[in-house]
């Protein structure tokens, strides 16, 4: 049987405020153990929690991102499990009244289309502190530097339908939250974590199958990996006329498969009510209206633009607005050089060719827009060739100085004065007494092949520096 | 100067008439003598409280005396006091030092008040007669076969006892009113989010509030002043700013309309104390003050709403006690299993366990509409009946208990029995409204407590009409025997 894949998705999505949720500790990652966890985080007798308004203030902005509903009162619940990590015994979320509603985004898909993915709801919440089970010679360490980290859960509808589809979502999720500046998008570090409801059906059917929920992917390549091993584990059971049963399973990057969570990992009663040492989020339209008012141009509009202002195709359009970096850097590019295509061409092929290259990001670029910009510059104005400017870009890469300096210092300008070429046309000409008996006996379809020879020849006694352009006038003009 | 009001001994520290560590050692001194037979202290710190002492009367001298600096304050084992043990009266905390002081401690230090030590109750305040601790239980000074009412019994018995002159206590269902009324004091639980939270352990987060225990509505005063403001800290602390306390205490009660729920007065009130509830109304009567009845058509829901929501709040509060970070913690936990349910299982006391029990079936998938969202549907009932009535009278009055304190021991083994201790009290903390407990009287020589129950942050006229009260009676200076040395 042909079968459908059902895919909702579950991303925590840490905030980048710069102190806790609930408390005043930094939130920095990678500090010693518990040197970020204050009475609160401790969760000491008496201790309050005390709301972030830069959490509210970035979960609304995520809200209008998305187009989404904000909730004008949004509640916080206490979900009571007992682990050591989780110093309460109940981790403050909001369940009934979240403060971000019903939305939607738009993902491009690699075949360049786009999708309307649906958003059921994001709420904040607190992360847990973190188990460490080596080192401790049989015992559990407990770090809480991560506890009371705000979270925003951000829950799709089952609208994804494949794992590239997931990954395309995760992606351009990732390019929203970083537009937004609301988290530092880092998902080595944890601060995108992704649970993934997936059930099968068989194409055609619009009734849902039996569900399973993986926990713990911490990666889209992961995502991927798990949601594949999963078709591959449920449609084999389906196939056999089995049935699905609902769980909760755990991907394991070091084996790749999943497997259920022993029973006494999944809490079934959390227990939910609201959380009385916080009151009601209120919020107001002036709140959400000066929130608006100060959102950056976000990824598909930006995209959008790319495509109308500068004619780029819809892949590169994409490529460039995959994030604000990026985006500006090609815009800075495109200012400098004054030809958007050109600029685009050279920031996806060349420059991004150079960072894979050196595994290196934007930020550590040593080669800055204008002076990017500058020698495209060089291009336009035939002061040199194409292939030219690449050596030229090699050499800024370097650190060797700006396009017009190497250009300078290395002698690599084109070579356009009429005279000087005339000579080497002749040159040529004179040398290559055959080849031009050749031509001149030759149709015009072989001629259009014979010149590349005579040119090919100018081009090597310029050293590469001859215009190319001129020295095909040249030829068509003597070779008669 | 035991026998002093706050009001007398901060105009003696003053005068010069004695130092604070003169006055301090005197309650040291009273402490060691006569709190054997009490137990209303769990911790008292000799060297710290005459440290203190010492520099409030530095700053006496140097002229920068706050109201209460150099005054000998009790606190309810409740509150967090950095460097000294909080115990709550549990075993699970007997060995906890915080590392930080409660708002409510901060702000009696920054008066330059003396803390003279933590005071006894019962077990995370959990309790109407203060046996449940894991330190014993408190006797009542009275007589000292009673029990001095709870959870804050031990800053109740200290204060009618003079160990203290003033003490702090928590109330999230009558734990200020009950014990002061057992014991012939002066006791008041402000409005819910006047007085911080931060820093108290946590028995229901919804009703719990802190308020001061003395023997006179203008010692309660004193130390509200003190006591009372928003605290960034705690989200449910009010911003609305405080009042003087202390200001309007003479007002006249002149057109005063008190409102008499016959709820309050009907089956289950003794009459010994009906009795004397009725002589002081008519006290108040003839203040000036007219009587009204009024009825809270709900009260009959009151201990039902209660004992679903106190219990549901302090299931999860308490979830934190696991032995993990602080408190007890079992000896060698084979698993994290055995690690949770040994420690909890020792850390705890019976009635902690039977309300975490209570709570956290009130809150289970299944239950949850039937009995905690039922339970906040009635809690607005009862709130409406009080809006109601006040649109009637400025005040409400009525006995704080049922009847006078009962034998140590007589109902530890019946819970319902404790639970209705409160029936009269519960309602004032579902609807978050203040409510004070003035001495009114004595039935066999045990004291009658007057409760008076005001509008949302109407402390003021509730001190005020206690402290007129006071000025026309006496029973609020009656010292039980043993504290006087007059007990054979």
């Amino acid at each position: 049987m042909q079968w459908e894949t059902v895919i909702g998705l579950e991303v925590h999505l840490q905030l980048a405020t710069r102190s806790k949720i609930f408390s005043g500790s930094a939130t920095t990652f990678g500090a010693e153990p518990n040197t970020q966890a204050s009475a609160v985080d401790l969760a000491m007798p008496g201790t309050l929690p005390v709301l972030n308004a830069q959490a509210v203030r970035f979960a609304v902005m995520f809200g209008l991102g998305i187009g989404a509903h904000i909730g004008r009162r949004s509640v916080f619940d206490r979900k009571n499990y007992f682990y050591p990590d989780l110093p309460k015994g109940y981790q403050i979320s909001q369940f009934e009244a979240p403060i971000v509603g019903r939305g939607s985004f738009e993902i491009q898909l690699e075949d360049g289309s786009t999708r309307s993915i649906g958003i059921t709801r994001a709420h904040l919440e607190e992360d847990a502190g973190k188990s460490l089970h080596e080192d401790f010679h049989g015992q559990t360490g407990i770090d809480l530097n991560r506890a009371g980290t705000p979270l925003l859960e951000i829950v799709s509808e089952p609208d994804l339908r494949s794992a590239a589809e997931a990954v395309a979502y995760l992606k351009a999720l990732h390019s929203l939250v970083t537009y937004l500046g609301i988290s530092d998008g880092n998902m080595a570090e944890g601060s995108m974590r992704c649970d993934i409801n997936i059930s099968l059906r068989p194409v055609g059917s619009d009734t849902l199958g039996t569900r399973t929920e993986i926990k713990n992917v911490n990666s889209f390549r992961f995502v991927e990996k798990a949601i594949r091993h999963e078709f591959e584990r449920q449609a084999e059971i389906l196939e056999d006329g089995g049935r699905i049963v609902q769980e909760t399973r755990l991907y394991d990057a070091d084996l790749d498969e999943t497997r259920p969570m022993r029973s006494k990992e999944v809490a079934n009663d959390y227990r939910y009510f609201p959380e009385p040492d916080l009151l009601p989020v209120v919020i107001d339209e002036a709140y959400i209206e000066s929130i608006r008012a100060e959102l950056p141009e976000l990824p598909t509009q930006k995209r959008h633009r790319f495509v109308a202002q500068y004619g780029l195709g819809s892949y590169d359009a994409d490529v460039l607005a995959a994030t604000r970096e990026l985006a500006d850097y090609f815009e800075a590019v495109a200012a400098a050089c004054g030809d958007a295509k050109i600029a685009a061409n050279w920031v996806q092929v060349e420059l991004l060719g150079q960072l894979n290259r050196g595994e290196l990001t934007l930020g550590a670029c040593p080669v800055s827009a204008p002076d990017l910009g500058g020698l495209i510059r060089r291009i336009l104005d035939n002061s040199i060739s194409g292939k030219i400017a690449k050596q030229v870009f090699e050499a800024m890469w370097q650190g060797e100085g700006s396009a017009d300096q190497i250009i300078e210092a290395r002698g690599l300008k084109q070579m356009s004065d009429s005279g000087e070429l005339e000579a080497m046309v002749d040159q040529v000409i004179t040398a290559n007494a055959g080849q031009v008996e050749q031509y001149l006996a030759a149709d015009e379809e072989r001629r259009k092949k014979l010149v590349g020879f005579f040119v090919g020849q100018v081009m090597k006694l310029s050293k590469g520096q001859a215009n190319p352009q001129m020295v095909n006038e040249l030829l068509a003009k003597k070779l008669v | 100067m035991h026998d002093k009001s706050v009001a007398q001994l901060i105009a003696g520290l003053r005068a010069r008439q004695f130092s604070s560590v003169e006055l301090n050692r005197c309650f040291l001194e009273r402490i060691k003598r006569l709190d054997p037979a009490l137990n209303s202290f769990i911790t008292v710190d000799e060297s710290a409280v005459l440290a203190a002492a010492e520099a409030a009367d530095q700053r006496i001298a140097a002229g920068a005396a706050a109201p209460l600096t150099g005054i000998p304050v009790a606190h309810k084992d409740i509150f967090c006091t950095q460097g000294m043990r909080t115990s709550c009266g549990s075993r699970m905390l007997d060995n906890f030092v915080p590392p930080y002081d409660a708002t409510l401690i901060s702000n009696f230090r920054r008066e330059g008040a003396v803390l003279l030590g933590k005071t006894n109750m019962d077990e995370f305040a959990m309790g109407s007669s203060s046996e449940s601790s894991f330190y014993g239980p408190v006797c009542n000074p009275w007589d000292t076969r009673l029990v001095p009412g709870g959870s804050s019994g031990g800053s109740a018995a200290a204060v009618a006892a003079m160990l203290a002159p003033a003490a702090t206590g928590t109330d999230t269902g009558g734990s200020i009113r009950q014990p002061a009324a057992f014991c012939g004091i002066t006791g008041i639980k402000p409005t819910y989010g006047r007085v911080s939270r931060r820093g108290m352990v946590a028995f229901a987060s919804s009703l719990d509030q802190a308020g001061p225990m003395a023997h006179s509505a203008e010692d309660c005063a004193l130390l509200l002043n003190c006591m009372a403001g928003f605290d960034p800290l705690d989200s449910t602390s009010s911003e609305l700013p405080v009042e003087d306390y202390c200001a309007g205490l003479d007002h006249t009660l002149a057109g005063l309309r008190i409102g008499l729920p016959r709820e309050y007065f009907g089956a289950g009130l003794e009459a010994g104390t009906a009795g004397c509830i009725s002589a002081a109304l008519k006290e108040l009567e003839a203040l000036g003050a007219t009587l009204v009845e009024v009825s809270l058509p709900h009260s009959h829901l009151t201990i039902p709403a209660y004992y679903v929501i106190a219990p549901a709040e302090a299931s999860t509060n308490l979830s934190r006690f696991d032995g993990v970070r602080y408190g007890h913690r079992c000896k060698d936990p084979v698993d994290l299993h055995d690690l949770y349910t040994r420690t909890r299982e020792e850390g705890f006391g019976p009635e902690v366990k039977r309300r975490i029990l209570v709570g956290t079936y009130a809150l289970s998938a299944g239950y949850y509409d039937a009995y905690y969202k039922k339970a906040q549907q009635v809690r607005r009932l009862i709130k409406q009946d009080f809006s109601a009535c006040f649109e009637q009278v400025d005040i409400i009055a009525g006995p704080t208990t049922p009847g006078p304190a009962f034998a140590l021991g007589a109902k530890s083994d019946d819970p319902v029995a404790m639970y209705l201790e409160d029936v009269y009290t519960l309602a004032v903390n579902l609807a978050g409204l203040p409510g004070m407990s003035v001495p009114a009287g004595f039935v066999d020589g045990r004291p009658v407590g007057l409760q008076l129950i005001g509008r949302h942050f109407g402390e003021a006229r509730l001190l005020n009409i206690a402290h007129r009260f006071q000025q026309a009676t006496d029973w609020h200076l009656r010292r039980p025997p043993m504290a006087t040395g007059e007990a054979s």
